[in-house]
């Protein structure tokens, strides 16, 4: 278990003062200067042998990232813009840094600003987290006040971080749509390329990063990138905030070291699963566009990019969602498929039919009103859909039921079943046993 | 996607309040010139709060104030699920959500509640035009489900029962208290914390201890050095050589003894002595 000294986000439960004095006294805002003076270059190179790999759900990384800002500024401003649009279900860790622990994106905003040459930043919170950013604002006012950000501060960088906001679209967490977004239109995601590292926000060079890979930088940077990389195994290092919910006993935010074993997150953080550890069904690792894993897989998982990549899942963003044997596993899905549906922004045909058609056969699997054959029917329009839109949502509404028809075929043929033995609507009972 | 379309329903006109209306040009001021259209979401945002939702003489009203086509704020409003084309509830909108990981906790027999208790519905009002309610998707407070918003405050943790406690604290109009609804503190485990329980983290102990700091350090050191050896390079050059590559000058050298009648060099070209020829014509 990650020793409490090694954890970056100290005020994760907001039980201390999540403003500046607070955040003074935990560690915050300390040498700060000291980093800048050290040069862009350095800290660009720090967080490359940091090993950060982007905490948005992709995983890039991060020093790398920082690293495609055009060098020389041709008379364009730069842009940082940080995405706080945390929307996917089952994620809800940017939302504690943000209301508990903003000193923490602040200091990293002007950092990472100087590291790619951007006199201002955006922070784009999505709409519900009202409460989330006005404590964000209120932090960036102390900042202000007490000089460590704007103009003539007392780093030697001026540095403008303003917060924008959404209204309730999903698909703006896309880094080309939040752009689009923050520009005032829907946000219908932008072919790339141009990449917004060259045309961004308002035409100009633009890095966009999650909120947690900015709210790291600064600690990494001041603590060294070794006692970083230390943590956690190659090419997966770190700590990372996870979030555990479901059918858990104490479902939690908790900050653990990368590659965790499943098990010990859940017995250590969740309390254990609910009904004891033989009556897990399946998780969802890192969000709902996770392909789901079944139990018999989760006994040696280990919780990071490689990890779950080798039982064909991925990490997402941590946010682990866990169902025990009382689930409803189709209905489960196909609320995602839902979720998915209700969030393609409309832009690729694929997607905005793809998604629509995907849910409905799949909520007719749920009740059982379906024929065998539209299995493998659904799988190949899932392929159909994947990779053949603009961004990564089509992809991302794949891949969940991609997972169910692997693992849970077995149990959409006994619905089927079950259905055509007895045709009346099953709908009641079903619903009851998801929950 | 979701089809959303403007309400049968509108108003005659709209005004922005003259306190919103200074709230506005401070939003302008984030945004470079010519960018105003940046600021549609806030200001439609704002319009929700004073109006409870988004009319459409509200949506030219923006369109004029930013100088964007109508069309565009249209756009906005109805592809952002959170602005409301209709009104709600005037005591609350309680918006649900219904996604998997609430799901899994019971947030269907939440919307059942809501069902039975303010309309069969979503987005009807109830009775007596003081609640409504929607299924949403997920709203990012996943580990405290099942949850619902009531803008702009969330209650998370909840139950039938308290759920049953919320609504009727609204309807009778007393305080209600956002966040869980159990004993727990914010997205904690139930029962304690399991982490953040060292005290040395909240004493100040953490401060300085940087070694990524003291790199820091060197490499400015490292680098002011280079700088002052560069400034000393430049402030006292050394003697110029001529401009002749080591191996041609090597070469000369060797060649010296081959060639015959080589003229010094260090002697003026008008030097008598240099022209032996000249000397003799004279």
């Amino acid at each position: 278990m990650l020793s409490d000294k090694d954890r970056i986000f100290t005020n994760i439960y907001g039980h201390h003062d999540w403003g500046l004095q607070g955040a003074l006294k935990r560690g915050s805002w300390d040498g700060t200067k000291t980093i800048i003076e050290a040069g862009r270059d350095w800290i660009v190179d720090q967080m490359k042998a940091s090993g950060l790999r982007g905490r948005g759900g992709a995983g890039f990384p991060t020093g790398l990232k920082w690293s495609f800002m055009p060098k020389q500024n041709d008379g364009r401003p730069h842009y940082l813009v940080i995405n706080a649009d945390e929307s996917e279900p089952g994620t809800c860790k940017d939302r504690e840094i943000l209301r508990h622990d903003p000193h923490h994106l602040v200091e990293g905003a002007l950092i990472a600003g100087f590291a790619m040459g951007a006199h201002a930043a955006y922070i784009y919170v999505r709409g519900e987290f009202i409460r989330e950013r006005e404590h964000l604002q209120v932090a960036i006012d102390q900042a202000y006040d007490a000089r460590l950000i704007g103009k003539n501060n007392v780093h030697g960088w001026d540095m403008d971080i303003y917060v924008a906001h959404g209204a309730g679209a999903y698909i703006c967490g896309e880094e080309t749509a939040l752009l689009e977004s923050l520009e005032g239109k829907k946000g219908q995601p932008r072919l790339k390329p141009p990449f917004p590292a060259n045309v961004g926000l308002y035409g100009c060079p633009t890095t966009v990063n999650n909120v947690e890979s900015i709210a790291v930088a600064p600690t990494i940077l001041r603590r060294g990138p070794t006692w970083f990389s230390s943590i956690g195994r190659a090419n997966n290092v770190g700590t990372k905030l996870f979030g555990i919910s479901g059918h858990v006993k104490t479902p939690c935010i908790v900050e653990e070291a990368m590659g965790i074993p499943f098990k010990e997150l859940i017995e250590k953080h969740g309390g254990g699963i609910r009904g004891g550890w033989d009556n897990l069904k399946a998780i969802i690792p890192g969000g709902a566009s996770c392909p789901i894993i079944p139990a018999d897989q989760c006994e040696d998982l280990i919780m990071d990019f490689d990890g779950t990549r080798a039982v064909k899942s991925s990490f997402g963003t941590a946010g682990v969602l866990v169902m025990d044997k009382s689930t409803d596993v189709i209905r489960a899905i196909a609320r995602i498929a839902y979720f998915f549906k209700h969030e393609s922004c409309g832009q690729c045909t694929p997607c905005r039919e793809g998604t629509g058609w995907m849910w409905r056969v799949i909520d007719r699997m749920a009740r059982g009103e379906a024929e065998k054959r539209e299995i493998d029917m659904l799988l190949q329009v899932t392929t159909q859909v994947e990779g053949h839109t603009i961004c990564a949502l089509g992809d991302a509404a794949a891949w969940p039921i991609q997972g169910l028809i692997r693992h849970f075929r077995h149990e959409i043929e006994e619905r089927i079943d079950l259905y055509s033995r007895n045709p009346r609507p099953i709908e009641r009972q079903m619903l009851e046993a998801a929950e | 996607m979701s089809v959303r379309r403007l309400a049968s329903e509108q108003p005659e006109s709209f005004t922005l309040s003259p306190e919103n209306l200074a709230w506005a040009e401070k939003q302008l001021l984030k945004f470079p010139e010519g960018k105003q259209a940046s600021a549609v979401i806030p200001l439609l945002w704002r319009i929700q709060e004073q109006e409870g939702w988004v009319s459409e003489p509200a949506i030219r009203w923006v369109g004029e104030y930013l100088d964007m086509a109508y069309i565009r704020v249209l756009e906005v409003a109805t592809f952002y699920t959170m602005f409301l084309l209709a009104p709600v509830g005037k005591k609350a909108h309680i918006q649900v959500c219904g996604t998997t990981p609430c799901m899994l906790r019971g947030a269907n027999k939440l919307i059942d509640r809501c069902r039975e208790r303010i309309h069969p519905e979503p987005f009807h009002v109830s009775a007596d035009g003081s609640l409504s309610w929607e299924e949403v998707e997920c709203l990012g407070a996943c580990v405290n489900a099942p949850m619902l918003q009531i803008v702009p405050d969330t209650y998370e943790d909840l139950t039938v029962e308290t759920l049953d406690k919320l609504i009727d604290d609204i309807e009778a109009g007393r305080p209600i208290k956002p966040g869980p609804q159990i004993e727990r503190h914010h997205s904690a485990p139930v029962g304690g914390f399991r982490a953040l329980t060292t005290p040395e983290l909240y004493d100040g102990s953490m401060v300085g201890q940087g070694a990524g700091l003291a790199a820091a350090r060197e490499a400015i050191a490292a680098r002011a050095a280079a700088a002052e050896e560069a400034a000393r390079v430049a402030a006292n050059p050394a003697p110029a050589e001529p401009p002749v590559a080591p191996a041609v000058k090597a070469q000369g050298e060797a060649d010296k003894e081959k060639v015959p009648n080589q003229v010094n060099q260090t002697v003026p070209a008008s030097d008598p002595a240099v022209r032996p020829d000249a000397a003799k014509k004279e």
